[in-house]
């Protein structure tokens, strides 16, 4: 195998594996998931103008 | 069961007040420079104040000291509030902090001294480049340590696009600087000709897609739903927007070597895939805008959000403008003139500095226990200085651009040239004016950045964000 049988095994292996990942990123399975992980920035309480941390019991959502 | 552990703040003020002063000296060094290109006497014939010098100083004390500092006070701000735990290795934190300034200083020193290595972005010399391997090698064990000891099953979009922009730049430096040296202050590329070159553009173009892209892509994906208050428009699109952005970016370096002793094959192939990027940059943005949908009208009076959203709309406007410069025959025109200078800044002022700016104003009250910054309307004023001195710099530097490359292929019937060099440098007279104008405006604004922020930080005083208790997101 030469040099560029590998450089074109590797450029066709990363079309795939990026096809892969778009079709995994739109399967329906994944809508729950990513509706938790687009909330993680407000599962934490934003502590603006606060003069000592307070910290949360229950998952502040803002 | 109330947890009273903290995140770590400080090192994160420390770079946060940095970026301000880095963004100030980096700027001024940038006028300067401008200045000099119109009155040539601002260098007092003095060799450590001659433009060749200070160029170099200006690109890595903007990008580096001021980009930098950004990317490091954000990043670890929010792989913290992101893995609802305090820093891995705090120590090495510090040292992450200090070693970077002491980067910075060097660099401040040496380049006006003229040790260079000649290679754009990466002109160090080898000793400050060991230095440079260190910190980072310590500030990815920071990150990636503290996302190893995260206590949320998911790792945010953020994190991703701060994680690839640590590793590739880590990957970058190490394959473009390597270098042989032959006294304390110089040394040689251990690549030679062509190959040296590519290798330069395949580390400068990933050091503008990595160092000055996916990070500050980073900041996007928290600090905007964060100003807004609602969740990125699609998360879903953020996932295809990371990979497609990595497995895209690495290609596009040979479009700086348009009609060059570079292979034509090599070229072409730059040139797609930077076509191709259009596709990823844009979706990113559209993810970014599309977040503040239904709620717009935060936009009239929140001068931060102000600053993102105008950050997002430069950043369009420039990945809409490469891929169209990286057309070998739109290069023809536009390679070496002040088209290029003018697109770097729509970049380099327009997204990086601008996001960097409206992050920064985030995090300042909440790092110093204010409700807000001192004053809003100083955030207004700033923004608007900032904006018109983008819009200023970008729009000669283009006029100037499209004249200088139609002034130099312009040929008379008998094939003689129609212009000399110095009657084009005359007619750009007037638009480098204009651009000093531009670049002094945006700097006037960092000065005015600085006042409020020195007013904010006196009022309040040093806190510590609370870490909430793990039950809180047992749901998550």
């Amino acid at each position: 195998m030469t040099l560029t049988d590998m450089r074109v095994i590797v450029t066709v292996v990363s079309f795939v594996c990026f096809i892969g990942i778009v079709l995994w990123a739109f399967s329906s399975h994944r809508s729950k998931s990513f509706d938790e992980a687009a909330q993680l920035p407000f599962l934490d309480e934003d502590n603006a103008g606060k003069q000592s941390p307070s910290v949360s019991q229950h998952g502040a959502q803002q | 069961m109330q947890s009273q552990s903290t995140y770590n703040y400080k090192v994160v003020r420390q770079f946060a007040l940095m970026t301000v002063v880095w963004g100030i000296v980096g700027m001024a060094v940038g006028v300067l420079c401008a200045a000099q290109l119109v009155w040539p006497e601002l260098n007092f014939d003095t060799p450590w104040l001659t433009y060749s010098r200070l160029r170099p100083l200006h690109t890595n004390a903007v990008i580096f000291a001021f980009g930098g500092s950004a990317l490091f006070a954000t990043s670890y701000y929010v792989v913290q509030r992101t893995c609802h735990t305090r820093l891995f290795a705090e120590k090495l934190a510090a040292f992450t902090f200090w070693g970077w300034q002491v980067v910075i200083l060097l660099a401040a020193l040496t380049l006006p001294m003229g040790f260079t290595s000649g290679k754009e972005y990466a002109e160090l010399e080898w000793p400050i480049d060991i230095l440079i391997t260190i910190v980072w090698v310590s500030y990815a064990i920071v990150f990636f340590g503290t996302i190893a000891t995260r206590k949320i099953k998911h790792i945010y979009v953020a994190n991703w696009f701060y994680g690839a922009f640590i590793l590739t730049v880590a990957l970058l430096h190490l394959v473009n600087s390597a270098e042989i040296p032959v006294s304390m202050f110089k040394s040689y590329s251990a690549y030679a000709g062509a190959a040296d070159a590519m290798i330069q553009w395949w580390y400068g173009h990933n050091a503008v897609g990595f160092f000055l892209t996916a990070g500050f892509l980073g900041m996007m994906y928290y600090f905007v739903p964060k100003q807004v208050g609602r969740p990125v428009y699609s998360y879903r699109l953020s996932v295809v927007h990371f990979w497609a952005l990595i497995f895209t970016y690495m290609w596009a370096g040979p479009h700086h070597l348009h009609y060059t002793a570079l292979p034509d094959w090599t070229q072409s192939v730059g040139m797609v895939f930077s076509l191709i990027l259009l596709a990823p940059s844009w979706g990113g943005m559209i993810n970014g805008v599309m977040t503040l949908s239904g709620a717009w009208h935060q936009l009239r009076d929140d001068p931060v959000l102000k600053f993102l959203v105008t950050a997002l709309s430069f950043y369009g406007m420039s990945t809409f403008e490469g891929p169209m410069m990286s057309i070998k025959t739109v290069n023809a025109l536009s390679h070496y003139t002040d088209w290029t200078v003018g697109h770097v800044h729509s970049g380099a002022l327009g997204w990086v500095a601008m996001i960097s700016i409206g992050s920064i104003y985030y995090l300042i009250p909440r790092l110093f226990g204010r409700e807000q910054m001192f004053s809003i309307k100083l955030i207004e004023t700033h923004f608007w200085m900032a904006t018109i001195g983008v819009v200023l710099y970008i729009a000669s530097m283009w006029i100037s651009g499209v004249m200088e490359g139609l002034m130099w292929r312009a040929v008379n019937a008998d094939g003689t040239l129609t212009y000399s060099f110095a009657e084009v440098v005359k007619a750009k007279y007037p638009y480098l004016t204009i651009r000093f104008l531009g670049g002094l405006l945006f700097l006037s604004g960092m000065f005015v950045m600085a006042y409020n922020v020195l007013k904010t930080v006196a009022q309040g005083k040093a806190v510590e964000g609370g870490i909430p208790a793990p039950v809180a997101h047992a749901h998550a």
